[in-house]
């Protein structure tokens, strides 16, 4: 025993007093919450170094093929960089799909997901914990691959607009976690098992994509990519940007277009996000499951 | 044990509850909860009225499938009473589960909550910020109570790498760190070793006892931990409260006749003797051990059952006169576990194991 604190930590004059939260403490809970559930993701760098090798290494492998084929081919040299910045872009998707997807599935099977819910938080902001943790933890993978890649193969950046490059990174980031927050909540109502789920939209998410190559060689299916993906939309004003004045014509919309076309996803997906959640919860308290189907 | 002073805090130092908007730290309305499921659907919850008082220590008794982790389940917001009314401190459950997350916690049994990444120093200051305790008081807490549950050594050990009833203590700590004003407990000794046990029902009832107010809402399956810390006791069986009072109470209810053991250094005629006396209403020779030892030191052990305490003033003053004296004298009581099996019929074991409801 430490002291007469040990168990009376928070003097409050009654159960009414302790449940009158002002704004303040609301947001702030939150906002604590957001540091608190990003916070596992962070340690995780340090603690399981293996990430080196299942989130660097492999995916640089698939890199460097795309990289010999276009070589052996003699595309333009730009294609080099188109692969080596879809690659590095892989961290996110790979981050996205396993570990912001599948997660609260995994977090119900611990038992995490019922004392989130008699927390006094927002879920919302546990789902926000978990994006910029994971988002701050990819940004380190991507950019281990965007450096080794760019000089192992020699890559040339152009870049005449660096800042809304770097508004595109962002808003492409806010796209793709947007959908990662929308699709947990989806995994948990509708997965009979987050392993296939992920499994399933993992490969098919690559290729319309575009990882590898400009997405607009996908025609018709690369539009509609562009409408509906933040990765495809996002790579595509990216690759535009950053290979400024090359002699690739770019198929799709200019990059001004498509910052709008993420804005708006951007916003349907974390309201959509929102949505889920409540639906999930309110499924949760009427009707005894999490579920949707039974697994 | 549940009613021993608390270390390093005087209860007139800590406030009591003033500003409760209701009378009950816990109240039951007709819920009833019925899942759907097929072929039938299941009504786990037949109609629960309960009245828990602020600062009591409540168990809920009963076999698997009973209903008790369901009434936790509605109480801590995580579950819809299908109908009747719930409410926590004068909050309903139904629509004001924010102000009711803010002043509890609760902990299972074989939680196994948390990121094994993390140690138990870590883990237990992630889930202070969702508490709402700020940065830097969070480390705090989290240290008091490290210490607290004789987690100390383990502080920086990985979670994934702790034993039962470390991770126990773990959780109990998460409990704690909101500083709640009720705890639900589920089953919270589940599959610990007796050491381990004793420690974490120390626990929690020396944190209840620290604060006037502080209230608890126990299920337990074993009918000793219900019996040492719980001032009331409501047995539930097939989603019904069969019967609710103090473990003294639900004792005396299955009580009618007073059942005494006598140790005597002879009895000329047997037991049979004592058989007519007035208020008399069996006696019979001792069996099993009780038999064993009584030949053993050459006396006669008797097993008598009397109308009520007062006649056994008539007994012994026949045994006077029989010549008979008085070796031992013990009265028999009977336990939660005789309460259950006259309400319900069965006993615990022979409880159909059905999933945890």
């Amino acid at each position: 025993m430490t002291g007469p604190n040990l168990y009376v930590h928070r003097r409050t004059s009654g159960p009414r007093a302790a449940a009158a939260w002002d704004r303040r403490q609301v947001l702030m809970n939150n906002l604590r919450t957001v540091l608190g559930r990003a916070f596992p993701r962070l340690i995780g760098l340090t603690r399981e170094p293996s990430w080196l090798l299942f989130e660097v290494g492999l995916p640089f492998l698939t890199t460097s093929a795309f990289v010999l084929v276009y070589r052996a081919l003699q595309a333009p040299s730009e294609y080099i960089g188109f692969v080596v910045v879809g690659g590095a872009m892989t961290a996110f998707w790979l981050n996205v799909i396993w570990m912001m997807a599948a997660q609260l599935y995994w977090e119900k099977d611990q038992g995490n997901l019922e004392l989130y819910f008699t927390a006094p938080m927002d879920m919302m902001a546990v789902l926000f914990g978990m994006a910029i943790g994971g988002m701050l933890a990819s940004c380190l993978r991507a950019a281990v691959v965007l450096v080794i890649g760019s000089v192992v193969y020699g890559v040339h950046f152009s870049v005449d607009q660096w800042l809304p490059l770097l508004a595109v990174f962002f808003l492409t980031l806010v796209a793709l976690y947007g959908l990662g927050m929308m699709l947990a909540s989806l995994f948990v109502l509708w997965g009979r098992e987050a392993f296939h789920m992920t499994q399933l939209l993992q490969e098919p998410m690559y290729f319309v994509s575009g990882l590898n190559f400009p997405v607009g060689q996908l025609g018709f299916l690369g539009a509609l990519a562009v409408a509906l993906l933040p990765l495809a939309v996002g790579l595509d004003a990216m690759r535009q940007l950053a290979f400024a004045g090359g002699p690739i014509v770019f198929t799709t919309p200019p990059p001004g277009v498509e910052v709008l076309i993420l804005v708006v996803m951007s916003v349907v997906f974390l309201g959509l996000a929102r949505f889920c959640l409540r639906t999930m919860e309110r499924l949760a308290r009427h009707e005894g499951r999490l579920t949707a189907r039974w697994r | 044990m549940g009613r021993r002073p608390t270390p390093g805090v005087l209860v007139s130092d800590v406030p009591r509850p003033t500003d409760a908007i209701s009378d009950h730290a816990i109240e039951a309305r007709a819920v009833t909860r019925v899942y759907k499921a097929r072929p039938a659907p299941v009504t786990a919850l037949a109609g629960i009225d309960l009245e828990v008082a602020p600062g009591e220590f409540f168990g809920l008794l009963g076999p698997n499938g009973a209903g008790k982790t369901t009434l936790i389940k509605i109480f801590t917001t995580l579950l819809l009473p299908t109908t009747g009314t719930a409410r926590v401190f004068g909050f309903d459950v139904a629509v004001q589960t924010k102000q009711i997350r803010r002043i509890m916690n609760m902990v299972a049994g074989g939680e196994q909550s948390g990121y094994g990444v993390l140690t138990v120093r870590e883990q237990l200051w992630m889930f202070s910020q969702f508490y709402g305790l700020g940065t830097r008081e969070g480390w705090g807490r989290v240290d008091d109570l490290i210490e607290a549950v004789g987690l100390g050594e383990q502080r920086l050990q990985r979670i994934s790498s702790l034993s039962t009833g470390e991770r126990q203590k773990m959780n109990l700590a998460r409990g704690l760190l909101n500083d709640p004003w009720i705890l639900f407990l589920d089953e919270p000794t589940l599959g610990l070793d007796v050491s381990a046990a004793r420690v974490v029902r120390h626990l929690v009832s020396d944190w209840r006892a620290a604060v006037p107010g502080r209230t608890v809402l126990l299920t337990t399956h074993y009918m000793a931990e219900a019996d040492e810390l719980c001032e009331r006791i409501a047995i539930v069986d097939h989603g019904r409260i069969l019967a609710i009072g103090s473990p003294a109470e639900l004792k005396r209810m299955v009580q009618r006749e007073s059942i005494f053991r006598l140790e005597l250094d002879r009895l000329d005629g047997g037991p049979a003797v004592l058989a007519g006396l007035p208020g008399v209403v069996h006696a019979s020779p001792a069996g099993g051990a009780d038999a064993g030892a009584a030949l053993d030191r050459q006396t006669v052990a008797v097993n008598l059952v009397l109308t009520d305490d007062a006649a056994l003033g008539g007994v012994v003053g026949a045994l006077g006169s029989l010549g008979a004296h008085i070796v031992a004298l013990a009265k028999s009581e009977p336990s939660l576990e005789d309460v259950f099996v006259e309400l319900v019929g069965r006993g615990f074991d022979d409880a159909p194991a059905e999933a945890s409801r």
